[in-house]
Parts: structure tokens; sequence; C-alpha cells
């Protein structure tokens, strides 16, 4: 596994991208040179020494040469703190955490299913897989049209709870209907979003027999293993839990309860 | 094991039933794992020494999520006692440890007298183990833990049995959710116990009004972090006054002028815990920063900080029940 580093990150930018959704862009060589589509940042979201106390997990969004982009949601005082960040601002960085998403299963299409910032890994990961020669269709779903972000992202088709924008509902519904009208060919699900959606999906590509991969949330303090504050029930095996931040955040939908 | 006694011409060091430690920061139990998970982010060499994760005779898979809630300037966390089992520690993690060059103090919970007997006496017969922390306070299991600690009759069974299993360090770990923690700080010395560490987590919890159902799946957990600071003062102050064993404190210490208020108020050394999690390299920052603290102020040995606190007892409320 690639090693863990802790660094002060030179800020590139940060801008809002969509309704409370912001872009941060940070110079990072170190954490770039080896991160992997799926895998994680944990940041102190601090200004002037105020802050909350522990840092805050972000999936990587994408990888520009030495630079870092995560795409994030403003949700509580760690997140507003982190939007108000501008070029040449320090951030305190642990990374890359975590477990990337599988790369070996035997697929042609990758079905990207996201569920409102669960959108954030997939940039990343359709470059990655663009450059494999894998055909990509994303679906993404959101509450309404001004939430809607799909920056370097491949075949988009959308969902929203309002029906401002696209289909009208949710983003697994999106895809059910979109597996009846269109044959993917030997396809993939790879999927981020919230826990009530990805017991849906789960469901449903059991159904399809369609292999699924989540990236999960859990709450988490240190985010390399030590804590043991996010576990999450495993199918099978002897161990009955494993660690959203050591053992995932990617897990194939059989091997997690959720 | 090569230990420096000093550092720079400071002397850093200090000793318990023999044993020498290099200097006076330690990390706690639970907030470093077994010491081998976090090499790529501090260089665990510079430690006083390492508490491991707790371990139990049988591997314990801990409790459901939600395990971890953050509050005001702290976190409260229902682990259960999440670990490997001592076999696998023995077969895994140990022989790792060994080759490390600082003190590993293993950190023992059960859930019967007999377990933690059974769990030491496997111990005594590894080498590369500097002493033990005997977990009788952990907030997040229904059994032992800190049923064990809130019962000082069990604190003075448990630690005079141990005792008689070991010539190694024994330390006591005591929690803070009771009455007067003094009282089981007198029992675990007259037992036997070589040092008691001040505090383990306060019972605490979070609702979630939307839901309204607590936010930890164990409805309480254990608080920790900066938060407590002033609880584990208190409670490593009022020790201090009531026994004469060194005292490991702990409790949210975040820097070297926390860490140095543990010692002034009666700390023989620290532990420092939650900060683990938010900057894994906090310890070794420590250990730099009291020795510049005492360059600073012309201080030959960190160990005159200990108990050196200028108050004026008469007006101590403390002094009335101890």
């Amino acid at each position: 596994m690639s090693r863990i580093i802790q660094q002060l990150c030179q800020v590139q930018s940060c801008h809002e991208v969509a309704a409370k959704t912001f872009l941060l862009r940070f110079n990072s060589p170190e954490i770039t040179a080896s991160v992997q589509p799926g895998q994680f940042v944990n940041i102190l979201a601090v200004e002037n020494g105020e802050g909350p106390l522990l840092r805050r997990p972000f999936s990587v969004s994408r990888v520009e040469d030495d630079i870092i982009e995560l795409i994030f949601h403003v949700v509580g005082i760690g997140t507003n703190l982190l939007s108000r960040k501008k070029f040449g601002d320090r951030i305190n960085v642990i990374g890359p955490l975590g477990q990337p998403f599988h790369g070996n299963a035997e697929y042609d299409t990758a079905l990207l299913v996201a569920g409102g910032i669960g959108v954030a890994p997939f940039p990343f990961l359709t470059d990655v897989l663009l450059k494999r020669g894998k055909h990509i269709e994303t679906f993404v779903g959101y509450r309404n049209a001004g939430q809607v972000f799909t920056g370097h992202l491949q075949n988009v088709r959308i969902a929203t709870d309002d029906g401002s924008n696209g289909f009208h509902g949710n983003v697994v519904q999106l895809l059910q209907s979109s597996l009846v009208q269109n044959n993917f060919d030997k396809a993939k699900i790879f999927a981020c979003g919230p826990t009530v959606m990805l017991k849906t999906l789960t469901g449903l590509a059991k159904r399809k027999n369609i292999c699924c991969e989540m990236s999960l949330e859990g709450q988490m303090a240190c985010g390399y293993g030590i804590c043991q504050g996010c576990a999450v029930e495993r199918a099978e095996g002897a161990a009955k839990y494993a660690l959203v931040c050591k053992d995932g955040p990617a897990f194939l939908s059989t091997e997690v309860n959720l | 094991m090569k230990t420096l006694s000093t550092s720079n011409g400071i002397k850093t060091s200090f000793t318990i039933r023999g044993v020498e430690f290099k200097n006076r920061v330690f990390v706690a139990s639970g907030t470093f794992g077994y010491g081998d998970e976090i090499h790529d982010l501090v260089d665990v060499n510079r430690l006083g020494g390492i508490f491991t994760k707790s371990l139990s005779w049988k591997p314990r898979p801990g409790n459901p999520p939600q395990r971890i809630v953050e509050t005001a300037s702290g976190m409260l966390n229902s682990i259960g006692l999440a670990n490997i089992g001592v076999q696998t520690f023995i077969e895994q993690k140990l022989p790792h440890l060994c080759m490390l060059n600082t003190r590993i103090i293993v950190n023992i919970a059960a859930s019967s007298l007999k377990e933690f007997c059974d769990v030491l006496s496997l111990l005594e017969e590894q080498d590369g183990i500097a002493g033990y922390e005997i977990n009788v306070s952990c907030p997040n299991v229904k059994e032992g833990g800190m049923s064990f600690g809130t019962d000082c009759k069990m604190i003075t069974e448990i630690t005079s049995n141990l005792r008689k299993l070991t010539n190694k360090p024994l330390i006591i770990k005591l929690t803070p959710n009771v009455t007067h923690i003094s009282e089981f700080a007198r029992a675990a010395e007259s037992a036997g116990a070589d040092a008691v560490s001040v505090i383990n987590t306060l019972i605490g919890m979070a609702v979630d009004i939307k839901t309204r159902k607590p936010k930890l799946s164990t409805v309480t957990g254990g608080l920790s972090g900066p938060a407590i600071k002033p609880i584990a003062l208190a409670k490593v102050y009022e020790v201090a006054k009531a026994v004469k064993i060194p005292i490991f404190g702990i409790g949210g210490i975040a820097n070297t002028e926390d860490a140095i208020e543990f010692l002034l108020v009666g700390a023989t050394a620290v532990q420092i815990g939650t900060m683990n999690f938010i900057d894994p390299a906090i310890s070794v920052k420590v250990v730099d920063g009291l020795e510049n603290y005492a360059r600073e102020n012309k201080i030959a040995d960190i160990g005159t900080l200990v108990d050196a606190l200028d108050a004026d007892v008469k007006f101590s409320v403390l002094q009335s029940w101890l």
C-alpha cells in the first residue's frame, strides 16, 4: 500500500460550482504520485487555529498533475471553513487513505451511480477508466436542478427528486429504467451516495446480476484504522466488522450489510 | 533496548519498579493501535512508551455502528474494546513491537478476574513487554470494564491477584465516573499497583433530534478530547493528594502546555489520546516541547515539574473529602 503522509498543502483555488457545492484544488506532488480512484484524504478544517476537533474525510475527486481536486457540500462548520479557503492558504492533509476501487473485474461498461455529493470520486474514476478503454455511463441523482454538477463525467443522465432537471425520481429508478431500455454488455456498477440509496441499489444489482462496488461513508476520527470508529458489518467471513477507512471505503455490495 | 536518560543535558527519564522510561510522554490505549499501523506518520521511537489497544483473551468484534460522535471540543466513542485477542497479538504484533526503541505497555481488558489473570500470565511468557495497564474503566461494555472500576473491592481483588503474577510495572487505569476517584486510587495502591492512569473517558451521550434516537448505538459512550481536560486535571490533582505511587495523567492533552499542566498537578507522566487521531505526530511534538520548555526555563530534570503546583491548599474544597 502507498505511504500515508501528513503535510501542509497549498490551496490553488476554491469556488462554488453548484448550490453549496465547492471545488477545492490543492497542491500535493506526494499524494498525487500514488493516489488512486476511491481513496480519500482527511483534512483539518480550521481557520486561525479555530474549527472542529476532528478531521473531515473527502474522496479525491480528480488529479491533475500535482493538484488534487475535492468536491464537497457545505453541511457544517468544517465544510464551511473549508469553502472559504483561497489561493495561498495552507491546509493540513493526511492521505492517501483507504482502498481504491477494485480495478480488475471483467467488465466493458462502467455504470457510475451517484447520489448528490456522492458524485465526488467519479471524475477521477472516469479519467482512469477512460485510459483503460472502458465505456462509461453515468447516472447522477440530485434533490433539484440547482445542485447539478457534472464536470469531467461521461455520458451523464440526471435525476432530480423534484423533476427540475432530467428524470423525475431518484437515481436508482433512473438506472433501473435505463437498464430496461439499454442492454449494457458486461457491465459493472460503481456507486457512491447516501446509505438508503446504496441499499436500494444493492438490491437492484443483485436482481440484475451486475457486480456492484460502493464507496461508503463512516463516522471516523482518524481515517487510518486506529480509532475503530467507522465499523460496517461484513456480510461474510470470520470478522464481524470491517472498517470503512482502512478496509474500504470501496466495498463490493456482497461484502457488507448496510 | 538502549535508553537515553538525558536529552541534550536535560533529564527526561523516570523509573517505575526498576523500568526506566526515556521520557514522560506516552500514547494512550486505543488511540495508537498496536503501534505498527501509524509508522508512516510518527517516529514512535521518540516516545516514552506505547500503551497498546486493550487486549482480551478472545478477539472482540466491538459494538455495532454508530461508534463515534464529534462533540464540542471532544468526541464520544463506543468502540466496545474491539481487539484482535491476546494470542493474535503475540503472534502478529509483538515481534514487531519488540524491535522498537520504546517501551511497550500492554493494556488488558477482561470480563472476569480469571480472564485478566489468563491474559497477563500468557503475556508474562513473552519478551519485550515493559509492563501492564489494567483497564477497569471502559464505559462501553456490559461485562467487566467500568463495573469493575466502580467497585473498590473489585479493584483490590484484581490488583492483588495480578500483582502475584508479575514483577513488572502494574498500572491500574481508573474511571472518573465515580464520586471520589481518590478512593479507587488508594485501593489500587494498597493492593500493590505501581501506578495509576487517570482518567479514562467520561460517560456522555448525544441525541439526533430529527429521529429522536441516540447517536451512538449503545446510547451512551465515553467522552474524550480537549473538552475533558479541566476535569482530568482535577482528578489527577485529587489522586496525587491521595497516593504516593506515580500517576499517568490523561485527558484532552493537545499540546506541550497541557502536558506541563498535568505534570504540575501531580502526574509523573502523560498519555496523549484523542489528539493522536487529529495529529498523529502530536506526541513527538510534546516530547520536543517539554525539552524546549525545560531548556528555556533552565530546568535540569523534567521530573522537578511533577507535583510542583503552587496552590494555597487552605482554600481547596477538595481537602474536605480527602
